[in-house]
């Protein structure tokens, strides 16, 4: 008892806390990337699998220029041409979006771990730390947020904006309506099936991007299939998150702080902390029945923004085809 | 602004739904569209709006030749259209409604929108909650929404379709006021509409289609019976109906309340019986669909007792109800009573009696062709229920109907159909009444409440405030106690 006292004790550490924040950038990028597809009603599945070709092709392509920064534009872009499969075989194709995202996950996983063989332990640059000067000897907000490398300010960034761009701008409540009701969009003159291609290509792009930042950051090097199951994760987490950017990084710090909760367990209770980080699926499915509880809801419809973040109404259209006749 | 169409064609698959339409509308005239469900009222208009593309055929708009590619092409041109079903986004608060899709660069200036959203709101009347989701608004509030959002981005021809469907008779007359008031303005105004009434009261001038075609045109007023005409080819004549004697109760309600909201505050008690037709009245949502719903066994009263030829149901679930054969054909349509996707074969299969595990495909394909010649259902047996037009979509609806019922519910049989349709499913309903079935319905069609109604009951906020002898009353009387005024005191 007292062992699990200090575990948890030691969450609060700053330290600890900061190193959740370090260790949620790729996780970060993917979910934002994941949430924007599927508010345009594409859901890409090939996650877990393109994720981690972006990371093997992240790795590589820094690993041999020698410069870090060449590794995220070269992932970006294996993430963009998978998330574009996906797109195109459900617009163009008439294809199911979860049977093409399935099928390019498993060719993609398999694709990373044989083109990847060869790169097993070796060590690529690193993205280098950089504190923000002046902000980062702010005391507790310093080192938790401001002692980090560019990747995770970025990663930071990203969930600012997205949630910006959504709910703050013209283009982002088109995109909302685009996977709300295609039709509606269509009869404004929005169009539905580019802007699908557009939101998926970013989303996918962003996906791609977490994939380098676990190889050339969080955990540095190759290894075989290194970011196995976080791809699901993602999914998850995006559902979790109600598909609200804010909600879902939320969701992406508390299985951080799970996870290293596992660890700190590990020594005083092995067999537990082995359960441990399945736990965010369980208290993801009861946030689902908390939120979606009749009362809580009648209630929050007079606070229409925080209904917003705790309601979780999944798109309407959510992998649906839309076709112009 | 003056408006041309000019041999419109456009075909889904074998359907010829618009088979060389040509049509002028003038500035600053309301033009009526009339024509049987599944003219291709809505399809032209859809084709007009840019909706949908045609596949040949000239819009002519001011004289100038335009190109119709998109919707935006058409709000560019000044068109704009009201759908069928209003193409709100539900969860999407109304200023959010009210600017998606309007022009601008990226900046979204929420406070300036509503500030103008106010201004048309209180120019044309319209009472609309800026900040309540969309899904919360009433069907004729988000056609208000939808009307305000048009104008606003320029239109100056609209285009409504069925737009009286589902709204008050408040509502409507506002709406009326409004599109007279616009077309003062310059506004050309297309209205696509069953209901002859309306059509001579607001429209200067109407087209008849059939079958993908013009087949007349007039300038009002002009005699119902002559419109009718002209899309049937024949006088609809509304037959007497037979009387049927009434038989044992069929459905009992005594003593029934609900836990909270509609129905709540005074028990209900009612008996129906077997041959008999009980009309419901009163605006939309005035308690008339929680009494459906307890009746069909949707919903559980809190207290009292349901019981159904003589057995007693009470707390029992809507299966048990259907054993009992009591059936409830809902208004939505496509929400509640068909499913997207599906053929019409695969609905008569889901909604058959066969419980066996494997399906005779070969069987239920004669099955439904059967039944689409029967109910004239313009479509095939391959067709989809989304494929239909509105009162097609209402025919397959009845068509599934099992062949023996005790009790019928329904909320707006009619909605949506044309004069003949409608004319056709209430002598199909009405010959239920001869196998002892009884029928309760719920309609905002005061005529068709008085027409075929023995007994109409109506709803305000909640309760039953009146119960008429339809052979009895009239559409004043009904009009008063809807609107929550007893006839004495709406007379003093
Ligand atoms: N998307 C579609 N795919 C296939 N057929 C269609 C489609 N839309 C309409 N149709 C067919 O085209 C014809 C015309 O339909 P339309 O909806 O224009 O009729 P309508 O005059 O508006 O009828 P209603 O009064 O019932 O609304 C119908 O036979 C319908 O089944
Ligand atoms: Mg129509």
């Amino acid at each position: 008892m007292s062992g699990f006292l200090t575990a948890l004790g030691e969450m609060f550490d700053t330290a600890t806390i900061a190193s959740i924040v370090a260790g949620a950038s790729g996780l970060l990028f993917a979910t934002m990337g994941e949430t924007i597809s599927e508010k345009a009603g594409v859901i890409n599945l090939s996650v877990d699998g393109s994720m981690m070709l972006a990371a093997l092709a992240g790795f590589v392509a820094a690993f041999h220029t020698g410069n870090v920064w060449i590794g995220f534009p070269a992932a970006a872009a294996v993430g963009v041409a998978a998330a574009l499969v996906v797109a195109f075989g459900n617009i163009k194709l008439s294809l199911n979006q979860v049977a093409i995202g399935f099928v390019l996950f498993a060719l993609c996983t398999a694709l990373s771990r044989f083109l990847g063989s060869g790169y097993v332990g070796r060590q690529p640059v690193a993205v280098p730390a950089w504190d923000i000067p002046a902000l980062s000897s702010i005391p507790f907000f310093g080192p938790v947020l401001f002692s980090h490398n560019l990747i995770v300010y970025l990663s930071m960034v990203t969930v600012l904006v997205t949630y910006w761009f959504i709910y703050r701008t013209r283009a982002g409540l088109a995109l909302q309506g685009v996977g709300e009701r295609p039709e509606a969009a269509h009869s404004r003159g929005i169009p539905v099936n580019k802007l699908r291609y557009l939101y998926t290509a970013i989303g996918g792009a962003l996906i791609g991007v977490g994939g380098a930042a676990f190889t050339l950051d969080v955990k540095v090097g190759w290894s075989d299939r290194p970011t196995l199951n976080f791809g699901w994760i993602v999914l998850a987490i995006v559902i979790f998150g109600g598909w609200h950017p804010l909600r879902a990084a939320f969701g992406v710090l508390l299985f951080g702080a799970l996870q290293a909760f596992a660890l700190n367990l590990q020594p005083e209770f092995p067999t537990f902390s082995q359960v441990l980080p399945s736990i965010p699926f369980p208290a993801m499915i009861l946030a689902l029945v908390v939120v979606n509880w009749k009362t809580l809801l009648d209630w929050l419809d007079r606070y229409p923004w925080l209904r917003s973040i705790l309601r979780s109404d999944p798109p309407t259209a959510i992998g649906t085809r839309f076709e112009v006749s | 602004m003056s408006l041309e169409l000019r041999d419109i064609h456009k075909h889904y698959g074998p359907v010829r739904a618009n088979d060389g339409i040509s049509l002028t509308v003038a500035e600053g005239t309301l033009h009526g569209l009339l024509g049987e469900n599944g003219a291709g009222k809505s399809t032209l208009m859809k084709v007009l709006s840019g909706f949908h593309s045609a596949d040949s055929g000239e819009v002519v708009l001011d004289g100038k030749s335009i190109k119709l590619a998109s919707p935006d092409d058409a709000i560019a041109a000044g068109i704009g259209m009201l759908h069928q079903d209003p193409l709100v986004f539900l969860p999407f608060n109304v200023i959010d409604n009210f600017v998606l899709g309007s022009p601008g660069g990226s900046r979204l200036d929420r406070k300036k929108a509503a500030q103008e959203f106010a201004e048309l709101c209180d120019r044309y009347g319209f009472n609309i909650d800026p900040a309540s989701p969309a899904r919360l608004l009433t069907v004729g509030e988000r056609q208000q929404l939808e009307i305000v959002r048009l104008l606003w981005l320029g239109a100056r021809v609209l285009i409504l379709d069925e737009p009286t469907t589902g709204i008050s008779a408040d509502q409507r007359s506002k709406l009326f006021v409004t599109l007279k008031a616009l077309a003062t303005e310059g506004m050309s105004v297309i209205f696509v509409s069953h209901k002859l009434e309306e059509v001579a009261d607001l429209c200067e001038r109407v087209t008849v289609m059939t079958r993908g075609k013009v087949v007349g045109e007039a300038e009002m007023p002009v005699p119902p019976e002559q419109l009718v005409k002209m899309m049937f080819g024949q006088a609809v004549e509304v037959k007497d109906r037979p009387a049927v004697d009434h038989g044992a109760a069929q459905l009992k309600l005594s003593d029934i309340r609900t836990a909270s909201g509609m129905l709540s505050e005074e028990p209900v008690s009612l008996e129906v019986r077997a041959g008999e037709v009980v009309g419901l009245a009163g605006m939309e949502g005035s308690g008339q669909d929680a009494f459906l719903r307890i009746c069909s066994g949707m919903r559980n009263p809190r207290s009292g007792s349901v019981q159904i030829a003589g057995t007693d149901l009470t707390g029992k679930n809507y299966r048990d109800f259907l054993a009992a054969d009591v059936k409830y054909l809902p208004a939505g349509r496509l929400e509640e009573g068909l499913i997207e996707g599906l053929t019409i074969t695969e609905h008569f299969v889901l909604a058959g009696e066969d419980r066996g595990f494997f399906v005779d495909w070969g069987k239920a394909k004669k099955r439904a062709e059967a039944q689409v010649d029967h109910f004239t259902i313009k479509g095939t047996e391959a067709s989809t229920a989304e494929s239909l037009s509105g009162g097609n979509q209402q025919r397959l609806l009845l068509a599934m109907l099992p062949p023996r019922l005790n009790v019928l519910l329904m909320e707006h049989p009619t909605r949506g159909l044309d004069i003949e349709s409608a004319d056709w499913v209430w002598e199909q309903l009405l010959a239920r009444r001869e196998v002892g079935t009884s029928i309760v319905f719920a309609s905002a069609d005061l005529d068709e409440l008085l027409r075929y109604s023995d007994r109409i009951l109506v709803f305000f906020s909640g309760r039953i405030i009146g119960e008429l002898d339809a052979k009895a009353t009239n559409v004043d009387e009904i009009g008063l106690l809807i609107g929550g005024r007893s006839v004495d005191s709406g007379a003093a």
